[in-house]
């Protein structure tokens, strides 16, 4: 497997069930160490990083979180500045608008006092972005942000990640969802059983032969409209 | 305690301060007063005086039999009860927090069964080799107690790890609990074998501050105040990680060396504490999940209102039986049938609180 990633990028990372999406964002992470290769990050391979410095350039928003304590989303979204202070935790001035800025990114804002137990699920996933953001890195990863997400909050967490790639950053996303990727990605990367099937800019990539080899079933991709972008859909195949 | 980066502050939460210094000020005045009852009565002027000779160096100038009520009973068993506490509330604090599970406690990872039968195993020795008299002398009971709940600990950390020494929270908790089943089973056949002897095992199962000395206090002390400092020092990626172990290892924790550390001294303050004065229920349970109730679950706070609630239910818990109550009822059993229910309407009043989930 040979990717290359690029600032300024949104990339989607798509693929079936079991594909080894998990796997290789953790590998990206730093979090699991590949079997053989190596990820580098501005030249220098993961593990030469220590712990904080690494966190400082890359940030992950987890798919899931322990919800036994009842944090508030304002103490969640601070946790982010941790790689940037001393064994207190005790926020500075710019810290304090890091949290600020990622909460209202994510809108947020009102709900700063409420502890993460109260939120609803769209809402906790909200929490976890805002978190990574507040992480100001120059790379973000997104696992599933969207999954559980209604389509008014998955439409607005996707463009903030287009956004956020445009103002300079690399973004990647795990997402199940092909119309919002193929919507707000810059470039998909498609999995299947642990290798790469196809990986590339939106339009040379999302096409039928792709995800008909990548989900096999059938599949028609086509110009939408009404929304602007390209849509699959897909014909049910006997179980 | 943490500084307050609220602007809005929670409306459900009282200030750690605030919690921490009324409960300091309990304390102080339970500590004067189960000082001053019993069945000795001391007026609090007297106990200033004798405290303060003592501390000068000239007790001999007041009666030496009072002084040695005061001194060399009452107040190390005081303080071993209010230090016990105090481990055994950071001890429960750390462990809920780092496996990830409210219902963890200083046990969970078989330090209660390891030393139980550690102690066990000394009492039997005692009946059957009546011919070496210190496995009869309190020591070898504290002692054996500490190195075997040590070693079940150690055992447990070696078999939890998986290939690459990453310790999840999950398999701590299960080969906690396994390798405590095995251990509660050597124990039962310990008490087969002690016979008619069986009731100073179980009286030691239940937890007593009776006769503990300054040494014993000495003892606590000397692995809570290190536990205490290493949970402080962590506080802040100990919030990290009780939301997930993954994230927290993207926000720059290195979770490893934090989880050995705090399991290590979490566990050596719980094993010092049961060593000293028995298997004591609830208090790490209980005390934790009280401070996080009042004052929300951020550990920098967490840490030390665990450390204080301890000390003041152990102390409060110790005095009733030692002054107020007939006989000398063990002090475990005290605490499990007060902090037992009170458990119970935490747990419903959560309950009910997260029923729109």
């Amino acid at each position: 497997m040979d990717l290359d990633l690029r600032p300024g990028r949104h990339y989607i990372l798509a693929g079936p069930n079991g594909a080894g999406k998990s796997t290789l964002l953790d590998i990206l992470a730093g979090l699991r160490r590949p079997a053989s290769g190596e990820v580098t990050l501005d030249g220098r391979i993961l593990p030469e990083y220590d712990p904080p410095e690494l966190a400082r350039r890359l940030a992950l928003a987890p798919q899931e979180y322990n919800l036994n304590f009842a944090f508030t989303v304002r103490e969640i979204a601070a946790m982010g500045r941790r790689p940037y202070l001393g064994r207190w935790g005790v926020l500075g001035e710019d810290d304090r608008r890091a949290v600020d800025d990622a909460l209202a990114c994510l809108h947020l804002g009102d709900l700063a006092a409420k502890p993460v137990t109260a939120l609803s699920g769209g809402e906790r996933r909200r929490v976890v972005v805002a978190r990574a953001l507040a992480q100001a890195t120059p790379v973000l990863l997104l696992d599933e942000p969207v999954a559980g997400l209604d389509i008014a909050q998955a439409l607005a967490v996707m463009s903030l990640a287009k956004r956020l790639a445009e103002a300079g950053r690399l973004v990647l996303t795990v997402s199940h969802d092909l119309t919002l990727a193929a919507a707000y990605g810059h470039e998909l990367i498609f999995l299947k059983r642990g290798e790469i099937v196809a990986a590339g800019p939106v339009a040379t990539v999302f096409t039928d032969r792709v995800l008909e080899e990548v989900y096999e079933t059938p599949a028609a991709v086509r110009f939408d409209e009404f929304s602007g972008s390209l849509s699959a859909t897909f014909r049910p195949q006997a179980f | 305690m943490p500084p307050r980066d609220d602007p809005v502050s929670h409306p459900n939460r009282l200030s750690p301060w605030l919690v921490g210094l009324v409960g300091a000020a309990f304390l102080a005045v339970l500590a004067a007063v189960s000082l001053g009852s019993g069945a000795v009565a001391f007026p609090l002027g007297e106990i200033l005086d004798i405290l303060q000779a003592v501390a000068l160096g000239d007790g001999d100038t007041l009666p030496a039999n009072r002084v040695m009520i005061l001194w060399d009973v009452r107040l190390p068993r005081i303080i071993t009860a209010a230090v016990a506490g105090a481990a055994l509330g950071v001890s429960g604090a750390v462990f809920q927090g780092l496996l990830l599970n409210p219902l963890a406690d200083p046990y969970t990872l078989g330090v209660s069964s390891g030393s139980t039968l550690g102690a066990g195993l000394v009492i039997v020795m005692s009946l059957f080799r009546p011919d070496l008299p210190w496995l009869a002398g309190p020591y070898a009971l504290t002692g054996g107690a500490f190195v075997a709940a040590c070693l079940t600990l150690a055992a447990v950390i070696a078999l939890a790890r998986d290939a690459d020494n990453h310790l999840s929270p999950t398999s701590l908790i299960l080969a906690g609990v396994v390798l405590s089943a095995i251990l509660s089973a050597a124990l039962s056949f310990l008490k087969y074998l002690a016979g008619d002897q069986v009731g100073s095992i179980i009286f030691w199962l239940l937890g007593s501050f009776q006769a503990r000395t300054w040494t014993d206090a000495a003892a606590v002390l000397v692995f809570f105040l290190p536990a205490f400092a290493v949970a402080l020092w962590s506080a802040v990626d100990l919030n990290i990680m009780s939301m997930g172990v993954r994230s927290a290892r993207t926000l720059g924790v290195d979770t490893r060396r934090v989880r050995f550390l705090l399991l290590a001294a979490a566990s050596l303050a719980a094993a010092a504490a049961v060593s000293v004065a028995g298997v004591i229920g609830f208090v790490g349970l209980i005390v934790p999940h009280l401070a996080q109730l009042l004052t929300g679950p951020d550990h920098r706070s967490l840490i030390p209102l665990s450390a204080i609630g301890g000390a003041m239910l152990l102390s409060a818990a110790d005095a009733l039986v030692r002054v107020v109550l007939p006989g000398e009822i063990p002090v475990g059993v005290l605490t499990a049938l007060l902090a037992g229910p009170a458990f119970l309407l935490i747990f419903r009043r959560k309950m009910r609180g997260t029923l729109h989930d």
